[in-house]
């Protein structure tokens, strides 16, 4: 197998400053906030990679970056071999850009309420110039909805039905890519396994590769087939699935596993995280995860680990093992 | 709740049709239940009509010399004139021209006027704030600062200005013809600056939805964003603006005219109307200023009152 996606050394920082007379005034410096810091990974053909994280880790801001909607500061993107931020030839960044498409967290506003739902779905292949007759029809039924919904407005619709309906837009150009930024975090406990399962089902039959976004662990355990963690715009630790759940190595996805409820677990102690993830606009110095690691030696302050890789594991933590 | 009710007999199921579903509808169904919305609606409604209809209703023509009379100049309404034993329903001015007829063709250049310039304002508005709020940086702070700039002197003031350029560069001749143009012209460029703000606010909101981001990602340009899926979003609030503008712009139309600065006397509108009608207020011919004050109030007041209602109804946090 082959890295589908190829991720290398990404690094994304926000212009946070004030306007510049703001500045001037209150005699401020620029503030920069740095979202992603020095990301690397590969996601292999027809697997389902997932990034987790709390909120401002970075996540979906990597998400983003993936699919084209923002510019990376630094370090590069590729997908099947090809460079978006610097690939001259339009014809080939077009072709590319059909292969990734992306499902949105908020369902409410992920569809155009003055559009007909068959408008949206055509709407990746349209802008194209492809053939759109019978599309909406097609696909409407392939994510569980009825063919005749094609004629109604987004606000006709649950919000799992309209989830499904952004499944079915993301599927129109027949990509192989698709971004998921927490594509079930605004649906019930009850509609996210129907949604889950039918994601599932999909990258199944067509043999699709997930980019995964969530910050809900049982719902990565479901989906991912490897999973990376991260913290404060950086990747702690990526492992496949099932060693990541039995032998998490970094102190941050060990602390995130006690943290997370568990069906087993009623009455257990439960460990809160301690501390809270911190600024960054002014992140720790050495491993940004020493202010709250119950590890932290002296080394951790100055030195920013590097990603190492024990067994199947890659971590980037000065004292696992 | 009484015993004796009849049973109620099965519906028969047949779609309702598209006028029957169109009536059943939230907003006509809230306009129904608005009685100032209906009455303003009618008596809206009845003027255009009158206006643009004037020719085959107004008993004379007012602006053709030839059928005028200066022997039936302040004939009282309703009363037959002293000399020519003419008479006519609202009275007839110093000229002799029926000022019924007057109100139904001033009324035309007035709403003419007024819909040209809204239609010109909300052009210019929607497009510069789409322009503003899409793109931002620097696009948007020139833009939002002439705005801003603008606002700060009365619409008035800065229509005048403009009237008086635009006469000044046409030549003479023309000056008459050119009048109602001009006139749109200087209305329509001095209110443009609400709409502009109020699409930049809603757009600001829109673009950061995730549909347009959709939009975006599977390679539109950023104009078929703007216009096919932003627009049509934002298009609520610029259509209570757009009637409440209406009624603004037909007053500042008005309030031009009877400056002197606007419709010239052989074409009057109804600020030209009132204007030529005060100069005879004190004298007693009170009806050449009562009647087109009181069509300009009821014309501006019913649009004010729609727009009014128009607003609550398209707003969804007041149903």
């Amino acid at each position: 197998m082959s890295a589908l996606i190829s991720i290398k050394n990404l690094t994304r920082v926000f212009d946070v400053s004030k306007p510049w007379l703001n500045r001037v005034l209150e005699r401020r410096d620029k503030a920069y906030l740095t979202a992603v810091s020095d990301v690397s990974f590969d996601v292999e053909d027809k697997t389902v990679y997932a990034l987790v994280g709390e909120s401002g880790s970075g996540k979906s801001t990597i998400g983003k970056i993936v699919v084209g909607l923002l510019p990376a500061s630094d370090g590069n993107v590729e997908i099947d071999g090809v460079d978006l931020a610097t690939e001259t030839d339009p014809a080939k960044v077009a072709e590319v850009r059909a292969e990734v498409q992306m499902i949105f967290q908020d369902p409410y506003a992920s569809l155009n309420p003055r559009w007909r739902v068959r408008e949206i779905i055509n709407e990746p292949v349209a802008a194209r110039g492809g053939k759109t007759e019978g599309l909406a029809e097609k696909l409407l039924e392939q994510v569980g909805l009825s063919a005749q919904d094609a004629g109604k407005f987004p606000h006709e619709f649950s919000g799992g039905q309209r989830q499904r309906i952004c499944i079915a837009r993301a599927l129109a150009s027949n990509p192989r890519i698709i971004v998921c930024d927490e594509p079930t975090s605004a649906l019930d406990v009850s509609v996210q396994s129907q949604v889950l399962n039918l994601m599932s089902d999909l990258q199944e039959e067509m043999g699709l590769t997930y980019l995964f976004i969530s910050h809900d662990l049982t719902v990565v355990h479901h989906m991912a087939d490897v999973i990376g963690v991260l913290y404060l715009g950086r990747l702690v630790e990526e492992a496949p699935r099932d060693r990541l759940f039995s032998d998490p190595k970094h102190p941050y996805t060990q602390m995130l596993f006690d943290a997370a409820p568990r069906m087993d677990g009623f009455g257990r102690e439960v460990d809160p995280p301690k501390g809270e993830i911190p600024d960054p606009i002014n992140p720790p110095s050495g491993c940004a995860f020493h202010p709250r690691c119950p590890l932290a030696v002296d080394r951790c302050k100055k030195e920013r680990p590097e990603m190492r890789k024990i067994g199947d594991t890659r971590v980037a933590c000065h004292l696992a093992e | 709740m009484t015993d004796t009710a009849p049973p109620i007999p099965p519906t028969p199921e047949r779609a309702p049709s598209r006028l029957a579903r169109a009536w059943q509808s939230d907003f006509l169904y809230s306009f129904r239940r608005a009685p100032v919305a209906v009455v303003s609606f009618c008596v809206v409604l009845t003027l255009v009509l009158c206006a643009v209809f004037a020719p085959l209703i107004a008993p004379h023509d007012p602006f053709d010399p030839a059928t005028l009379n200066l022997m039936n100049g302040f004939t009282p309404p309703g009363e037959a004139n002293a000399f020519t034993g003419d008479s006519f329903l609202l009275g007839t001015d110093d000229q002799g021209r029926d000022v019924f007829s007057t109100i139904l063709y001033g009324m035309r250049i007035s709403l003419f006027v007024g819909f040209s310039a809204v239609l010109l304002a909300m052009v210019l508005g929607v497009v510069l704030g789409l322009l503003a709020g899409y793109s931002g940086g620097w696009t948007e702070t020139i833009i939002m600062r002439v705005a801003d700039v603008q606002l700060t002197f009365p619409a008035i003031l800065v229509a005048m200005l403009i009237f008086g350029i635009a006469k000044g560069i046409t030549p003479p001749e023309y000056r008459d013809q050119m009048a109602i143009w001009v006139l749109i012209l200087a209305i329509g460029l001095s209110d443009w600056v609400q709409f502009a703000r109020v699409v930049r606010g809603a757009t600001l909101v829109e673009k950061n939805k995730e549909y347009v981001q959709a939009a975006r990602l599977v390679g539109r340009s950023p104009l078929s964003i703007m216009l096919r899926h932003i627009l049509p979003n934002v298009l609520n609030p610029v259509l209570v603006i757009a009637t409440i503008s209406l009624a603004l712009a037909i007053i500042a139309e008005a309030t031009l005219s009877f400056l002197g600065v606007g419709a010239p006397p052989t074409k009057p509108s109804l600020g030209t109307l009132i204007r030529i009608g005060q100069e005879f207020m004190f004298s007693g011919e009170w009806w050449i200023l009562v009647f087109p004050a009181a069509t300009l109030l009821a014309l501006a007041l019913s649009i004010n009152l729609l727009g009014d209602w128009l607003r609550d109804a398209l707003n969804p946090k007041l149903r």
